[in-house]
């Protein structure tokens, strides 16, 4: 394939507000966005501010919306485009921007210190912790999360609703949270922090989230869902909450 | 500039760098009771770390009881040519299953065998089954697991914020000085000690597997005070990285795929690597086809030629493809695809699967990968002492890939990772007693904070019309061209002009934009440490007059007894870097018994 003159429009700016800017460049075999992306920086804009560190999808720092659709800019081939097609690259809506595509994702870190740690189980009588690949391969596939924070990006419940956002972890910390609640040696409640701090309760499983995932996760069906199910038996189950009582928990 | 009241910290430890050495020595240094800041240029989880792949190296013993310490340590000391320091390979052996097992605490998934302890998976170099893993994405779990177990341990953490000067005050540690990239503002750091776990300098090179973090920041800021900086000489070439399409160039494929019984082949369809088995490691490989195969199934037979240490493989097919061997693209087959069923193939290597199929349109379990080195791993960095990771200045401490002499002239897989929690968590507990031990206040020079504020914000106001991506990119170049896998004198002499000349060159360096977000400021400033690493590893590379290693030499192509007995150490006098050839600790005789073993 020879070079290939493309059209990008990229938004430039920062908190006080910003324009989007054309830029034309040439495109050789296999890029991804991100490639040319730097391509523009390091020929035409030395400014424009991007993140990325591992440009092979295993980082999670390279989110945006490319033609509107929220994806990693370096798992995304150039040669998907129609030609002539011009394609416009934006930074994630539902968070703050700081500059040009990159945004003030500190939301997250801030959700992430209010999910208490990971408490284990005592140990097996021989001192060893013994588990079986079945018990794991749910909370492994959750584990995969590379914080992308692109489910956050489209969920309906903050993506323009700034004031959801102090009750409700979004669909990233669900997936954390469900990772804590089915793992084999973990022995903290969260039942508590779920249904209320967390706000599960907002989602109406619209399924955007799983949509957009890079990683594939089943974030409502595998999580989600699950999640809800859980306290449903928790808060609404009389045994159960009887067992609760009983138990300290 | 008018006088700019800095924002100012005040802490007893800061580690620089959240990977997971910074991570590991953040969570003991708090752990021990004093006041940890931790900081890191990029967000948090998104270190080197995270895209680690095959898996931490741990002699647990859990597929092959034979494993123990001892044989890590001679796979350790043998892979790095006997150069390594043997304390730290020793320490390294005895306490990595320790750490592998305290994650698991923290909350760590490892893939489990049928017994239900941790799986443990081949790699080059070493004898058993030794790494354990979550499929190819082990850095990730690594990481989260450290992130998500230090967010409740009352560390500060500093996203974004890169640190680009040390501060010393009468010879000791005293502080950092260094940005905020979201603002461009300043920030200075107080502290007693600061730990370095900023990783390696590969962004040097052209053809790399590591990202724009990787630019040398804690061995120049190391050598800047006066550090030593030893084993600068030794860079680990990756024998497999992408090589087609060329916007992939360089990105990682996991040595798991050999691990997991992929073959390395030419164009002639030929298993090369029979050719290329060295004297040194004769008695423990496989000489035919069936001998290899048969090791996979049981690992009493002599392994597979494909899984010898990466320098040996790197030069091997860096000569296949010399030879016309290789494919149009420069490179030779990896193939798993006709060995292997595509399930078992998704299963171990779903991270490879993906790769491949998003980046080169290539079904790994149907087709052949192809491959070719890849600038991978700095062995090198700064001097340290092999207990207490304290470097040869008071109060500075390194760990990690930033740190040399675990891995002498030459990494095997998996004991990076497995490094980075040994020596991480030593690095935070030294550091914490240094701190409780140190008598009398430390002050920050202002002035010469003042002048560092200064040089830093020069590009803005430059003469000059340099682009940094253009420096960046002619200093890969000269690295990749002339510092690379195979080196010859006049060449390494070429290039230390060719540094020189770029070092004239980033005076003049012109930023556009404002101190807000800017990448290029950002890279201009960046490149006073990739030029210091490059020069320093150049240096070592033309005093080290002989073959050993990640270090070829064309004019030297054997091992030379004399340079056996030697580390090359490099610092910095009166701004000016200097050589010196200084011996290798004496190895107790125990220990030399337990190399001199045969198998
Ligand atoms: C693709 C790939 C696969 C790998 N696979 C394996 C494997 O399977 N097994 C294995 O053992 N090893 C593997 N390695 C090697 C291993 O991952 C790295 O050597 C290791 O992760 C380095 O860890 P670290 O903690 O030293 O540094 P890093 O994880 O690189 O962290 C460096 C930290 O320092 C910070 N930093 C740097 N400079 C500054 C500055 N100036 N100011 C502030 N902060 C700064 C960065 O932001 C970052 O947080 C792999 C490497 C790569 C690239
Ligand atoms: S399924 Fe729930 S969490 Fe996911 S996007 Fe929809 S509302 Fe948000
Ligand atoms: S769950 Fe998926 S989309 Fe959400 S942050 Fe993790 S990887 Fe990204
Ligand atoms: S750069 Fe790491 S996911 Fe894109």
């Amino acid at each position: 394939m020879a070079e290939q003159q493309v059209h990008m429009r990229l938004w430039r700016g920062d908190a006080k507000g910003g324009e989007f800017r054309d830029y034309r460049i040439g495109v050789g075999e296999g890029m991804v966005v991100l490639d040319v992306i730097h391509a523009i920086q390091a020929q035409q804009a030395n400014d424009l501010a991007v993140r990325w560190n591992c440009k092979a999808g295993k980082c999670g720092s390279c989110s945006a919306e490319v033609n509107g659709k929220p994806r990693l800019m370096c798992m995304t081939r150039m040669n998907t485009f129609k030609p002539g097609e011009t394609i416009t690259i934006s930074p994630m809506r539902a968070f703050p921007i700081i500059r040009d595509l990159v945004t003030d994702v500190s939301y997250n870190f801030r959700k992430a210190e209010e999910i208490p740690a990971f408490k284990p189980k005592p140990k097996e009588a021989d001192g060893t912790r013994r588990m079986f690949q079945e018990d794991i391969d749910r909370v492994q596939e959750f584990h995969k999360c590379i914080e992308c924070f692109l489910c956050q990006n489209v969920c309906h419940v903050i993506r323009d609703h700034d004031d959801n956002k102090p009750a409700f972890a979004g669909p990233r910390f669900f997936v954390r949270l469900a990772s804590l609640e089915m793992h084999p040696l973990d022995s903290n409640d969260r039942m508590e922090l779920i249904q209320q701090k967390a706000g599960l309760g907002y989602c109406n499983i619209t399924k955007c989230c799983t949509e957009v995932c890079p990683e594939h996760i089943h974030i409502t069906d595998n999580a989600i869902i699950p999640l809800k199910e859980r306290l449903v038996d928790e808060f609404y189950d009389p045994v159960r909450r009887l067992f609760r009582v009983f138990a300290g928990k | 500039m008018a006088e700019e009241k800095y924002e100012t910290h005040e802490y007893d430890v800061i580690v620089i760098g959240a990977g997971g050495a910074g991570l590991r020595a953040a969570v003991e240094a708090s752990a021990q009771g004093v006041k940890t800041a931790l900081v890191c240029k990029s967000l948090l989880g998104k270190a080197h770390t995270v895209m680690a792949e095959g898996g931490i190296a741990a002699a647990m013993g859990n597929v092959y009881p034979e494993d123990n310490w001892k044989v890590h340590f001679r796979d350790t000391m043998r892979g790095g040519k006997l150069l390594s320091n043997w304390r730290m390979a020793q320490i390294h052996a005895q306490e990595s299953p320790d750490r592998v097992l305290e994650l698991e605490e923290w909350g760590a998934l490892f893939d489990r065998p049928k017994d239900g302890l941790i799986l443990q998976r081949d790699f080059g170099g070493h004898r058993y089954a030794r790494l354990a893993h979550v499929g190819d994405r082990t850095g990730l779990e690594m990481i989260r697991t450290l992130q998500q177990h230090a967010v409740h341990k009352g560390i500060d953490v500093y996203m974004e914020c890169n640190l680009q000067r040390l501060l010393t005050d009468a010879g000791k540690i005293s502080g950092a000085f260094g940005y905020w990239r979201e603002s461009g503002k300043f920030i200075l750091f107080k502290c007693k000690a600061v730990v370095l776990a900023t990783g390696g300098g590969g962004k040097a090179w052209k053809v790399t597997s590591n990202s724009w973090e990787y630019t040398g920041d804690g061995v120049t800021m190391a050598a800047d005070v006066g550090a030593d900086l030893m084993d600068m000489e030794f860079m680990q070439f990756h024998p497999t990285g992408m090589v087609w399409p060329p916007s992939v160039r360089g990105i990682l494929v996991t040595e798991g795929v050999r691990g997991d019984g992929g073959t390395l082949k030419n164009t002639k369809g030929e298993r090369f690597m029979f050719n290329y088995i060295p004297e040194f490691f004769k008695v423990e490989t496989a000489e035919t086809e069936k001998e290899a195969d048969a090791w996979y199934e049981d690992k009493k037979n002599r392994r597979t030629p494909d899984l010898l240490p990466r320098d040996e493989v790197a030069r091997a097919i860096n000569s296949e493809v010399k030879a016309g061997r290789g494919t149009e693209h420069g490179g030779v087959f990896l193939d798993i695809a006709s060995r292997r069923s595509a399930d078992y193939i998704q299963r171990r290597l779903p991270s490879m699967y993906h790769q491949f199929k998003e980046l080169a349109d290539v079904d790994i379990t149907k087709e052949a990968m192809e491959v070719g080195p890849t600038c991978h791993y700095a062995m090198g960095g700064v001097r340290v002492d092999a207990d207490t990771t304290a470097a040869t200045v008071p109060g500075l401490f390194a760990a990690g890939e930033v740190a040399a002499g675990l891995h002498g002239a030459n990494r095997l897989g998996g004991n990076s990772l497995s490094d980075l929690l040994v020596f991480g968590r030593r690095a935070g507990l030294y550091a914490a007693e240094y701190c409780k031990a140190l008598k009398g206040a430390l002050a920050v020079n202002t002035d010469q904070v003042n002048a560092f504020a200064r040089e830093m914000l020069a590009p803005f106001e430059s003469k000059g019309s340099e682009n940094p991506y253009t420096i960046h990119a002619d200093l890969q170049e000269c690295m990749q061209d002339l510092v690379g896998i195979i080196r010859v004198e006049s060449e390494l002499k070429k290039a230390l002009e060719i540094i020189q000349q770029l070092k004239q060159r980033t005076r003049n360096v012109k930023i556009e934009g404002n101190r807000q977000y800017n990448p290029g400021w950002h890279l201009a400033l960046d490149l006073h440490s990739l030029l210091g690493f490059s020069e320093a590893a150049t240096l070592a590379a033309i005093e080290r007059k002989e073959s050993r290693g990640g270090h070829t030499r064309d004019d030297y192509p054997n091992t030379d007894a004399k340079f056996a007995k030697v580390n090359v150490v490099v610092r910095k006098k009166n701004g000016e870097f200097a050589l010196s050839q200084e011996p290798l600790p004496e190895m107790p005789d125990e220990l030399k018994a337990l190399l001199e073993e045969k198998k």
